[in-house]
């Protein structure tokens, strides 16, 4: 009896981890199964969000339509998984999710001790702190003794504390994981302060406050937030398609290329419009794509600066600026590198 | 299944097949059995740390000794962001220990009043009891909590507008401010002459039982006691002049500093799991009460004991016996419930080791970490309370 439980057990065992070995390249399960895995937000205005028909919406859920587009060649093979700031990255590192598009800042630790590889950033943000109107609070700088709404397992949660300590003032946290929770505590008043990503910020406002106008956003960003997809390390092919789906989308908007008219822009006499649409040249190939690779991801969700609008600009509830995340030519950061 | 060698017959060597022999068999069994857990586990350790390795996902307890960088805002001991992770987790261990202890003793102490009232001969009593029982009970106590905290956070009013139901004690969405006795040494002396108090009423308490065992007669515990107890911490304040030097909350902008606070997490936490585990606690209280045969109270009546009295001195020492073993599992079970505590933001083991799990992404230290504090807590009370548990079974005559 002992021994066929052991038996049985050990079998068990096996399977299990000849399966864990074999699991190849991301993008060989992915055209197995026929999806992709898609980490996202468990409900952020603007980045990734279920509206109330259950269809995902925001900017990080674009991106994952966009690798669901130059992989499989259609943009509604993604999944998603919400994700808790808390679960994201082990949900990530076990394999549960091929990709994290999920507001996730880049920083030293997570890159070198999370086992995972930060694709270029999607999103320059910052973090910001939203206080009631009725206290009339004009600086981050006078919030001595506040009383702070913060999410754990963020970079959220340390750069509160360091700006507190950098300016010797002291605080009380209110940590608290759930998305839903943590806010709720902010606007039935237990906290006089919430912090998070700046973006972040203007999502729950327009979303989420019972009155968007008794809130203020105040005007000091105290860090920097790079927020960038992530996938897991060893997979220098998947990698790649993540970071060149971004790029891709760069390089459209500086060429002009949208939604719109990228049935047009086929016959551009533009070579860099040819490469990128594959009308010329083995772009695609040296990805491991179908050469129609950034055609099928323009033509699902546009090029940078509409995603962007779509999901987060002056058109929409979060009415956000394109400031740091104009292209480089208008004066911000994003520099799409060539797709040559 | 195991076979006592010892007591063995010679095995008849029929077959001469060493396999055939019993005794080879079974500890043959044996040793494959424990070979086989060891491999196994040897397998599973080692194919996790290769498989960490592989992916570059950090291990070891390094990160203990690392500055935490968070903020927690609960702490029994001090505690600020420029501190270790370990330190960080000991103030979890804490707060996880203080809920507990707490919520242990308010929980025996309004599960052992509604667990009476359950059986008693009072109609509405009875239903009141038993409606209590059910409705807390049945219901997961994940969403008691969010309900506890929410009334809490709803429905009373911000710092500013603080509800004062005693002069220096202030009531709001920011927790419950009570003034505290300043630095001063009246306090401390005052404290001193209350464990006294304490010990004196300890020996005084053994003495009068001495004294019932040779002649029958008592002291007047109760009233040594009190006075005691109350008489003699108040006379010491008195010597120092009865200083009135308190710690007295106040409002500074955002909210109010001074005094001690109970918070609104905390405050959750302890109603939650209190009120929870009682509605438990009662059933048992009742069932154990219920084991001690009718005869014993007819008998006590009989000999002119009145039934408060025969509650106190010959049913529930009874049915304590019955009552402690079960008892022990709902101690356990409200120690491991205070991990819900991560739920409403109460800073408990669980909460701060998950942020740390978090922040190093060292998740499985920070789990085996998480197991070894409940172990230990939840093995303290077990033994503990099997102390107890053979303490009042040596009573048995
Ligand atoms: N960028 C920060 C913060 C990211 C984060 O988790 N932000 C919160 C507040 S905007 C959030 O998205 N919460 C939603 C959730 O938990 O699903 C980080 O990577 O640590």
């Amino acid at each position: 009896m002992t021994k066929k439980i052991l038996l049985a057990g050990a079998a068990l065992l096996s399977l299990g981890v000849a399966s864990a070995a074999q699991a190849g390249p991301t993008v060989d399960a992915i055209r197995q199964k026929g999806f992709i895995q898609c980490g996202s937000n468990t409900g952020l205005a603007g980045f990734g969000n279920p509206d109330s028909a259950g269809n995902w919406k925001g900017l990080d859920v674009d991106y994952c339509r966009a690798y669901a587009a130059a992989v499989l060649g259609d943009a509604s093979k993604v999944r998603f998984t919400p994700l808790s700031a808390q679960q994201r990255f082990t949900a990530l590192q076990s394999g549960e999710v091929d990709v994290l598009a999920r507001n996730t800042t880049a920083t030293l630790t997570r890159d070198t001790s999370l086992g995972l590889e930060f694709a270029p950033v999607n999103f320059y943000d910052g973090q910001g702190f939203m206080v009631q109107k009725s206290l009339n609070v004009t600086s981050a700088k006078q919030l001595a003794g506040a009383t702070v709404c913060v999410q754990p397992g963020t970079t959220t949660e340390l750069n509160l504390a360091d700006f507190f300590r950098a300016n010797n003032m002291q605080f009380t946290p209110v940590v608290i994981e759930s998305q839903d929770e943590v806010v709720s505590a902010y606007f039935s008043g237990r906290c006089d302060v919430y912090t998070t990503d700046a973006s972040g910020l203007a999502g729950t406002r327009a979303s989420v406050a019972p009155k968007p106008e008794d809130h203020v956003i105040l005007p000091e960003l105290i860090s920097k937030e790079p927020l960038a997809p992530a996938v897991r390390q060893g997979d220098p092919q998947w990698k790649d398609i993540v970071t060149w789906v971004h790029y891709a989308m760069l390089e459209a908007e500086e060429k002009g290329i949208t939604q719109a008219n990228v049935d047009q822009m086929m016959t551009s006499a533009d070579p860099t419009v040819q490469r990128i649409l594959g009308v010329t040249g083995e772009m695609g190939k040296a990805l491991g794509l179908d050469n129609k690779w950034a055609y099928n991801v323009i033509k699902a969700v546009g090029n940078y600066g509409e995603v962007f609008e779509r999901n987060v600009g002056a058109q929409t509830p979060l009415r956000l600026e394109r400031g740091l995340n104009a292209l480089w030519t208008k004066g911000g950061l994003q520099y799409g590198q060539p797709v040559r | 299944m195991a076979i006592d060698v010892r007591r063995e017959v010679p095995a008849p060597r029929a077959r001469g097949s060493f396999l055939s022999d019993p005794k080879f068999r079974s500890v043959l069994y044996q040793v494959l059995v424990v070979g086989g857990v060891i491999l196994v586990g040897w397998y599973l350790v080692n194919n996790t740390l290769s498989n960490l390795a592989r992916q570059n996902i950090a291990t070891g307890f390094g990160f203990l000794g690392r500055e935490s960088s968070f903020a927690i805002g609960e702490h029994m001991i001090s505690y600020s962001a420029a501190d270790s992770y370990g330190r960080a987790i000991l103030v979890g261990i804490l707060n996880t220990i203080k809920v507990s202890l707490l919520g242990i003793v308010a929980a025996t102490v309004l599960g052992t009043i509604v667990g009476i009232a359950r059986l008693s001969s009072n109609w509405l009593v009875r239903k009141l009891a038993l409606v209590y029982v059910e409705a807390l009970r049945n219901v997961p106590l994940l969403l008691q909590l969010f309900l506890w905290y929410a009334v809490i956070t709803e429905s009373l009013p911000g710092p500013r507008q603080a509800l004062q139901p005693v002069e220096g004690v202030f009531l709001s969405n920011r927790g419950f401010k009570i003034p505290t006795p300043s630095d001063h040494p009246a306090w401390d002396a005052a404290l001193l002459a209350f464990l006294l108090a304490l010990v004196i009423s300890w020996i005084v308490q053994r003495r009068s039982a001495a004294l019932q065992a040779r002649t029958g007669r008592r002291l007047p515990v109760g009233i040594i006691t009190a006075g005691l107890v109350i008489g003699l911490p108040l006379l010491t304040w008195g010597g120092f002049g009865a200083p009135l030097v308190f710690d007295v909350p106040r409002l500074q902008g955002f909210n109010f500093v001074g005094g001690a606070t109970l918070t609104p997490e905390f405050a959750a936490m302890l109603i939650g799991l209190t009120t929870y585990t009682a509605a438990f606690i009662a059933e048992i209280v009742r069932s154990g009460i219920q084991a001690v045969s009718w005869g014993q109270t007819e008998a006590a009546s009989a000999l002119g004991l009145r039934p408060g009295l025969t509650l106190r001195l010959v049913v529930l020492p009874q049915a304590l016996r019955v009552i402690i073993p079960p008892l022990t599992s709902q101690y356990l079970n409200l120690t491991k419930n205070s991990s819900l505590a991560v739920a409403i933001g109460y800073a408990d083991l669980v909460s701060v080791l998950n942020t740390s799990i978090n922040q190093t992404g060292q998740a499985i230290e920070g789990v085996a970490l998480i197991m070894a504090c409940f172990l230990t807590i939840s093995l303290g009370i077990s033994i503990f309370m099997n102390w107890y548990n053979k303490r009042i079974a040596l009573v048995e005559r």
